[in-house]
């Protein structure tokens, strides 16, 4: 199928005037109603995606929705709650239930809205984060995105025997955000994927798969499907035959896609709610020399064109770029208003927010900095070692620093692949572990919000047999 | 564990859409006839209307009090192996009668079936409540976190955080499908949570426990806060005197209830048929040859009374049921959804979930165990000369194409010379599923179901689970440390 289907173009988003002004009339709501202040969060968007799987359209699934969260104070109570059910009649109710629901809570010092000197920056301009083309692109050309990244996988090597699918998702929408405190704010975002899934067969009826994506904010940003799924394919060709390893002590590279992993997991010990509630191991080490020189950690929400790009955090401070570790130095938490006022600092513009849920510190676009060296020589820098490609698992304690985590690659002797590994475990602390970076990549690339080059940390004890 | 369905009607999905958003046999047959209007073999409607409130207390004062409602309808059209789906949150008829034209746009072929006629199914309720968490006062559900509070952090002086949270939820869902099948289910969730903050010195340890299921508040009575808020207490304080987990190849003892992600994750996913009929699990091909030791037997059970993972209907409208998947080591046969199930010939399961609305479901598990065997705990212990005792986790992954899996052990313990030993931190068990289960040589008489605090993930879809086994000693299994 696919040709034969006639199709429009998904249905157009509302205007950001007729949701900032739903969003004001709701605070107004609340303000009458006895809130002290108040905030309201509304996301109104469309969803798209499909799936094909050798070769037919599996599931295509298409879906516009709407959402409202609102944000009620009352003497320092906090009580939030999310509808999405927007008819004037129900609204009135919805707010009167949130204020009653303020009071079950106890007065916080800490609770409320961000400063307005948090919003009084100039939003940044020019971010790139909504594809006007998006919406026109039709389910046609999607399905045929799809249809050619999966034909790219099985015709790259005839071992190439199975998919798990090729599918290309796109969303569009509007965010508006407004406050009683004078913050109002509306910006459109698009996004678009394409991911394939391939599987090999190995012996003795293993299977072995791998996927490669790519990821923009605008259409034409994409990289060729075909590149998507030989990608795809290769990475599952060089897991074939993979075994396990001895138990031993070895430096260890991480591949971009493990990295980024690592750096996600590691990003949360650096976010206001581990520093309040004293979870997180980095705790009193500010200004402190955490990780090797060689380590710079930004997140920065304005990257133009960047996949968590926005003008403005979920509480409506502006958006700026956050220097988290500077050559080794921790630089400071990234925080939301409430972990900031908790804890004596001022918000970083880190609120991440969705209509259904409170205000938390979290990343945005997330990157450990390209280094001097090229992936080539951190591969042949390393005599015996691990290069890894896939980490499993929930090993982190962010409180203590411990890591431990399952592993899969390529073995490493006298600086060259030799053969591929699976069913290991790589096991250390993150405090030395950070301190351990002694070689980073200079192919850092922003497939994914959260990104890093190639990076080798000196040592870690490989589990196996 | 009490398997035995408790016969009785459960409260009425059917009549609450009716009378709250006029949704009547009529509306469905109308949204199914736009659902098929392009043609397409199959369709079906699901509705939710889903109500949740959750209270967090936080250095002894309740922080956030939250609620929300998420409502909606998910319209399916299937023609041949395609699938279309849409939704809307909007019950008017003209919102979801477009939703329905969206996802009929799949069907470029196929007979327009004739005039549905709609069934109600009965069915057993799994989940008799005596006391719904949504229509308590929040005062009642609030003093529950007070208690658990003050329990922790009299547990021990050095307990210096207690954050405590109370999650309700209940759902109403109906599924109506172009087969005629008209289903109801009331489903209420509870899950209450402790995490501890221990401070020693420059030793700081955290630790979470947890509990719940398809309850109202008499869930409390049988399982006192003070008793989750001690567990919580009693697993942070006992890390500051962890060692060193070892690296490399041991026996394991694996304890009896939370172990069962054992199950989940080196069996269940892989026998869930979507990955079988696509060819992608490691147990393709595999229904009627040994896949694990004699010893083992897996149930997926959806009917235990109150369990988290336990359902009265799938999310396609099947009756759920209990189905052995390995009977002594042999295997028999997969989780199946109404897809699968048309492609392997056999009988849906009642395994075919989804997440909300929003999604389209597929096989998943409900409360997957391993049933028990005759062996005393102790015994398994004492034939252990060197390895490890584990008890409780912090989440299991695995990689359904090749077996591999990972669970990451929040508590555990070195066994030496057949006795438990020193605690130990910072474990991972690493192995492929089918592997590690062919090396289990002892299953205890002491099945334990998880106190319900998890959730699978699967395609980005969450959905509650229920886990559980006896103890159980796997003769050899990589444990991920770092003390070579």
């Amino acid at each position: 199928m696919g040709e034969q289907v006639a199709r429009r173009a998904p249905s157009v988003v509302p205007q950001e005037a007729e949701l900032l002004e739903l969003a004001e009339h709701v605070v107004r709501l609340a303000r009458r109603g006895g809130a002290d202040a108040a905030d309201v969060l509304l996301d109104s968007g469309t969803e798209f995606s499909v799936t094909v799987r050798r070769g037919q359209v599996e599931k295509l699934l298409e879906a516009s929705s709407r959402g409202l969260g609102l944000r009620v104070f009352r003497g320092g109570r906090c009580a939030l709650a999310y509808t999405s059910d927007l008819a004037p009649a129900a609204l009135a109710a919805f707010v009167e239930r949130t204020l009653d629901l303020a009071a079950v809570a106890d007065p916080d010092p800490c609770a409320g809205l961000p400063e307005p000197a948090a919003w009084a920056p100039p939003q940044p301009t020019d971010l790139a984060i909504d594809d006007p083309q998006l919406p026109q692109v039709t389910a046609e050309q999607k399905i045929e995105l799809a249809r050619r990244c999966e034909e790219a996988a099985f015709a790259f090597d005839p071992r190439v025997t199975n998919s798990d699918g090729a599918t290309f998702s796109s969303e569009y929408g509007v965010r508006v955000l407004v406050n009683s405190a004078g913050f109002a704010g509306a910006y459109r975002a698009s996004g678009c994927s394409l991911v394939m899934e391939a599987v090999v067969d190995d012996a003795a009826g293993k299977k072995r798969n791998a996927h490669w994506y790519t990821a923009a904010r605008a259409f034409q940003d994409l990289e060729p499907p075909e590149a998507v799924g030989r990608r795809a394919a290769e990475r599952a060709l060089r897991q074939l035959g993979a075994r396990k390893v001895a138990t031993q002590t070895v430096p260890v590279v991480w591949d971009p896609l493990a990295g980024r992993a690592f750096l996600a997991h590691l990003a949360r010990a650096m976010t206001g709610d581990a520093l309040y509630r004293r979870a997180t191991f980095l705790l009193d080490q500010e200004g402190r020399e955490v990780a090797s020189p060689l380590v710079t950690l930004i997140d920065d929400a304005t990257l133009r064109g960047g996949l968590r790009s926005r003008p403005f955090d979920g509480e409506g401070a502006t958006s700026r770029r956050n220097e988290v570790v500077v050559q080794g130095v921790f630089r400071g938490f990234l925080l939301d208003t409430y972990s900031a006022r908790k804890t004596g600092r001022q918000t970083t513009a880190n609120a991440v927010r969705g209509v259904g849920s409170a205000p938390s510190p979290g990343t945005t676009n997330f990157y450990l900095a390209a280094g001097p060296s090229r992936p080539e020589e951190i591969i042949a820098s390393v005599d015996r070692g691990l290069y890894v490609t896939d980490t499993m698992g929930f090993g982190w304690n962010l409180t203590t620093g411990d890591f431990s985590q399952g592993a899969a690659g390529l073995w490493i002797e006298r600086g060259e692949f030799a053969y591929p590994v699976s069913e290991i475990n790589i096991s250390g602390n993150l405090k030395a572990m950070l301190r351990d970076i002694d070689m980073v990549g200079n192919d850092l690339e922003f497939r994914s919000a959260t990104a890093a080059p190639t990076f080798r940390i000196a040592r870690l004890v490989v589990s196996g047999l | 564990m009490d398997t035995t369905p408790v016969v009785g009607a459960p409260p009425r999905a059917e009549a609450f859409f009716a009378t709250q958003f006029g949704i009547d046999v009529p509306v469905l047959e109308d949204l199914l006839a736009c659902a098929l209007s392009r043609g397409g073999d199959y369709a079906d409607l699901y509705f939710e209307y889903r109500q949740t409130n959750s209270l967090l207390l936080e250095e002894q004062a309740v922080k956030r009090a939250a609620g929300g409602v998420l409502q909606g309808v998910g319209i399916r059209v299937i023609a041949g192996e395609a699938t279309g789906y849409a939704y809307t949150e909007d019950f008017s008829r003209e919102s979801m009668r477009q939703a329905a034209l969206t996802a009929a746009r799949i069907a470029a072929y196929g007979q327009a079936p004739g005039p549905i006629d709609m069934t109600p199914l009965g069915l057993a309720n799994h989940y008799p409540i005596l006391r719904p968490a949504t229509e308590a006062r929040a005062a009642e559900k609030l003093a529950l976190l007070r208690r658990a509070d003050q329990a922790a952090r009299a547990y021990d002086p050095s307990i210096v955080r207690v954050v405590a949270s109370l999650v309700d939820e209940l759902r109403y869902v109906l599924i109506a499908t172009s087969e005629g099948r008209l289903a109801g289910d009331v489903q209420p969730m509870l899950r209450f949570s402790v995490q501890c903050l221990s401070e020693r010195g420059r030793s700081r340890q955290t630790a979470v426990a947890g509990g719940g299921g398809r309850y109202g508040l008499e869930y409390f009575e049988a399982h006192p806060p003070e008793a989750l808020a001690r567990e919580a207490a009693r697993q942070a304080v006992l890390l500051h005197a962890a060692v060193e987990a070892p690296a490399g190849t041991f026996p394991v003892v694996l304890g009896a209830g939370d172990s069962g992600i054992l199950l989940h994750e080196a069996v269940g996913h892989g026998l869930e048929a979507d990955f079988n009929r696509k060819r992608t699990s490691n147990y393709t091909d595999r229904v009627g040859q040994p896949v694990a030791s004699p010893l083992c037997t897996v149930v997926d059970d959806a009917t235990i009374a109150n369990s988290r993972g336990s359902i009265n209907v799938d999310d396609e409208g099947q009756p759920a049921g209990r189905n052995v998947l390995i009977a002594n080591g042999i295997l028999q046969g997969y989780m199946q959804d109404r897809i699968s199930a048309r492609h392997f010939g056999v009988a849906p399961s009642g395994n075919g979930r989804r997440e909300s609305f929003k999604h389209l479901p597929m096989p998943r598990m409900t409360n997957t165990y391993l049933l028990p065997g005759d062996a005393a705990p102790e015994d398994i212990v004492r034939a252990v000369k060197k390895g490890l005792y584990c008890v409780a986790y912090s989440g299991g992954q695995v990689n359904i194409s090749n077996g591999d899996f990972v669970f990451s052990v929040s508590e555990a313990y070195l066994i030496e010379d057949g006795k438990i030993t020193a605690p130990v931190r910072n474990v991972t068990l690493i192995g492929n599923g089918p592997e590690t289960l062919s090396k289990v040589t002892m299953v205890g008489h002491d099945f334990r179901l998880s106190d319900g605090r998890w959730t699978c993930g699967k395609d980005g879809q969450s959905v509650p689970v229920g886990v559980g086994m006896p103890t159980v000693l796997v003769s050899e299994i990589t444990v991920g440390g770092t003390k070579l």
